[in-house]
């Protein structure tokens, strides 16, 4: 590894670690009236807090880096691990660089979280988002507008930020930027996996969580540049795309485990939100029409999103043959609905494609991983032995 | 049962009428609409002349009848996790096992899904599984989360719109009827009327000895009016049939009927939130009903709908009263709302206590409830107890140890009356 990629890589640890985002806090230094808005997965209107004057920063739980204590107290065993964590961080102090949170309805988890949100923060600003489900396009459209003019108005009214079309635009446009850069950096993963390994690519991508878009496009541009020059050694590897991995995220040591399992990871589904459109917002008419519109034609899908062509299953196998991959991983977080409510229809839907795949389940502070190491590499041989997809 | 109330006799008429209806809809070409109970549109449906058919009913039915277990590892065989919504699996098995009905008739298959997504998230990965196998029209409906405690203008004239542009198209396509709004006005006129019934029943618990038990009494109550029922003649005579029984009990001092007859003597005034155990809901019941505990109130008894608090179908304004019904559901409402609520029945209905049941399979209702928990008694000055099971999954119910934990529950509201300490463990005990 060259001596920048060393660097580079070991400052996104640093990042990664840093649960008391001093890189956000000192983001608000730099100037006065500065705001930063957390966001829980896996939707944030980056486009409007940013227009706003405001960094938006998602919030992925403390991972298994954060002793949850005070946040269990509030769940029964039967509930996901993030929304603990994400107490844990609010009541020891972790999220003080944060000015207010906003909770997407993601599930009745987070949706929940909203509300109890008041108490553990009072006095902060806190707002529940609700996008659109149905596809009655005119209905969503004015729908999802209003809320986010709403939005827009009382973020500009926290930061002093007169509102404004032109800054809708600059900050429409400048979103782009980081898409496009996570386009490329999706694509060399996918030619090179060796050159991109997956802690790297996760802990990079993971970064942009809560750096200013243009800052974090050089990031992935240095990143790149760095990774594919590296040379390193191609190792007989099954490819796969991890799946499922949804809002809560798995340790960075589940992922380190399946690459030396035997798996080249090529594609993944984990930080959702951050590459929340497939293609460029509209640059035409009202500003927040226009990003009502590309929310619900352009969006992403995921687990969370009504799959209303029914083409979520389909639309894995397809992605899994354009990546060649062998085989695809099914990680889901315990105890999460939309995530393992989804497997066994994309599992027939492999099925049918011929697509090998296995799955399991983690939390975020899964701490053994031999078992993930022991699924994956058995998974890894059986493909190399009875053939790819 | 040693003596059913009459009403509870007609509810089951009732139900069992429905069934039979349902299974005769597809030899009298009578389109069949797939929808949840929470923000049901059942007036709507009525006015296209189509049945509504309920996946939770049908799977608390079977939970009732001990059939779920079967329903749920057949789902689970098919790859479903351990992990997800019971009710959602015991339907899916249900389905994979010839879908037929808690009555022992086959349910037809759908001609329209109607997702009226109000309260629960898991009702949308829900109507995507059944989607997969239906070749039928699909309709969404999107209702907005109250999540700042109010129903805004602007969440009304959404769900209004996705009325106006999707649902009732779909239904014109399937039933092959215009739209009538005349005769949706109608419905809802005859609803708002057993919806005062309903209401007058339920504040019955304010009075000493409640003549009712809201939560498992209370299920019986709602079943009409949260399910097929609401805006037919049969729901406004079994609302009327209900509340004079209900007021000769007042007249006579009687408390509620229970499986093993009225009530003697009512020694504890408890508030429930979340829905019953259905496996073993006799069982479930006779914790309580031993030790004269009775529900006065109940959340549960709020997810169709909210009348105590004052809502009622306004036919004069059809389908912003649809709307304000979706958005005004117990499951739809803000953690703060729910425990203000909570709080308010406390106080309202005179509880000594208060019961959070907790149920595995219901994110929406379960993510958040210890913290209620906390949140009420802050407000109320009222101790609160926790117990957990599940709805439909037997597994997950254990009997000795929530029995066990209610009645040390009770003994310690009973000390409390008294101005004792609870009990406390001989020295040397483990």
């Amino acid at each position: 590894m060259s001596d920048d990629l060393t660097d580079l890589v070991r400052d996104l640890e640093r990042r990664f670690a840093d649960l008391s985002l001093a890189h956000v806090t000192a983001w608000k230094a730099e100037a006065p009236g500065r705001k930063a808005l957390g966001c829980m997965p896996v939707f944030c209107p980056r486009e409007v807090l940013w227009a706003a004057g405001a960094l938006p920063v998602f919030i992925r739980g403390g991972g298994d880096q954060l002793e949850t204590i005070r946040g269990d107290a509030y769940y029964q065993s039967y509930i996901c691990h993030l929304p603990r964590s994400t107490l844990e961080l609010c009541l020891g102090g972790w999220l003080d660089a944060l000015d207010g949170m906003l909770f997407p309805n993601t599930c009745d988890v987070i949706r929940n979280l909203s509300g109890l949100w008041s108490s553990v923060a009072p006095g902060r600003f806190s707002r529940f988002l609700d996008p659109p489900q149905t596809y009655d396009a005119p209905a969503a459209v004015g729908w999802w507008r209003g809320e986010l003019s709403r939005l827009y108005l009382d973020v500009c009214a926290m930061t002093g930020t007169r509102p404004s079309d032109e800054a809708l635009w600059a900050s429409i446009s400048a979103w782009e930027e980081p898409r496009g850069a996570l386009a490329k950096l999706s694509r060399a993963r996918a030619a090179q996996p060796w050159n991109l390994p997956a802690d790297e690519v996760y802990l990079l991508r993971r970064a942009g969580d809560a750096m200013p878009p243009r800052e974090f496009t050089r990031l992935v541009d240095c990143y790149l540049a760095c990774a594919v020059a590296r040379k390193a050694r191609r190792e007989d590897r099954i490819r796969v795309v991890l799946v499922g991995a949804f809002c809560e995220q798995p340790p960075l040591g589940l992922l380190r485990a399946l690459e030396r399992a035997g798996c080249y990871l090529v594609d993944d589904d984990l930080l959702l939100g951050a590459e929340d459109l497939v293609e460029p917002v509209d640059a035409v008419g009202d500003p927040l029409d226009a990003l009502a519109r590309a929310y619900l034609v352009k969006g992403a899908g995921s687990s969370v999103r009504y799959d209303e062509q029914r083409a979520r299953g389909l639309e894995l196998a397809r992605r899994a043959r354009s990546l060649h991959a062998d085989g695809v991983v099914f990680a889901a977080p315990s105890f999460c609905d939309p995530a393992l409510l989804d497997q066994p229809r994309l599992t027939r839907a492999l099925d049918e494609a011929g697509v090998p795949y296995t799955a399991f389940k983690y939390s975020e502070d899964t701490g053994q991983f031999q078992s993930f190491r022991e699924q994956a590499g058995t998974f890894s041989d059986s493909v190399k032995l009875w053939g790819r997809a | 049962m040693s003596r059913k109330e009459a009403s509870m006799e007609a509810q089951k008429a009732m139900l069992a009428d429905y069934f039979r209806r349902l299974a005769a809809a597809p030899g009298e070409r009578r389109p069949v609409v797939y929808t949840f109970v929470p923000g049901n549109l059942v007036e709507l449906l009525a006015a296209f002349d189509v049945l509504p058919v309920y996946p939770e009913i049908n799977a608390l039915q079977s939970a009732m009848r001990q059939r779920s277990s079967g329903f749920i590892r057949e789902a689970e065989r098919a790859g479903h996790s351990e992990d997800v919504c019971s009710y959602v699996k015991c339907d899916l098995g249900m389905m994979m096992k010839g879908n037929v009905g808690p009555t022992g008739e086959k349910i037809p298959p759908p001609d329209l899904l109607l997702l009226s997504f109000t309260g629960c998230f898991t009702f949308l990965k829900w109507f995507e599984l059944l989607r997969e196998q239906y070749n039928c029209e699909v309709a969404m409906l999107h209702v907005p989360y109250q999540g700042d405690g109010v129903i805004t203008q602007e969440m009304r004239d959404y769900v209004v719109r996705q009325l106006r542009n999707e649902v009732i198209p779909k239904l014109e396509k399937v039933s092959g009827r215009r739209f009538d709004e005349a005769k949706l006005q109608e419905h809802l006129s005859r609803s708002a009327r057993a919806e005062e019934d309903l209401v007058h029943t339920f504040h019955a618990a304010r009075r000493r000895p409640s003549p009712i038990d809201a939560y498992f009494g209370g299920v019986y109550y709602i079943a009409p009016i949260f399910t097929s029922f609401r805006g037919s003649e049969a729901a406004c005579g079994y609302y009327s049939a209900l509340r004079q029984e209900v007021d000769a009990r007042l007249a006579a001092g009687e408390g509620p009927v229970t499986p093993e007859g009225t009530l003697a003597k009512e020694r504890f005034r408890l508030v429930f939130e979340g829905p019953p155990n259905w496996t073993s809901f006799r069982d479930f019941w006779k914790i309580f009903y031993d030790e004269g505990a009775v529900a006065v109130a109940s959340t549960y008894t709020r997810v169709g709908g909210l009348y105590d608090r004052g809502f009622r179908h306004d036919p004069s304004k059809p389908l912003e009263t649809l709307a304000d019904y979706c958005l005004g559901c117990y499951t739809n409402l803000s953690l703060p709302s729910r425990v203000d609520l909570i709080a308010e029945d406390i106080k309202t209905y005179g509880a000594d206590g208060f019961v959070f049941h907790s149920v595995k399979s219901c994110n929406s209702f379960s993510a958040g409830q210890l913290h209620m928990l906390r949140e009420v008694e802050a407000k109320t000055g009222v101790p609160g107890a926790f117990i957990e099971s599940d709805l439909v999954d037997g597994r997950y119910y254990g009997h000795a140890n929530i029995k066990n934990r209610v009645e040390s529950y009770l003994q310690m509201l009973a000390a409390r009356r008294e101005g004792q300490e609870p009990p406390r463990a001989p020295e040397g005990s483990p």
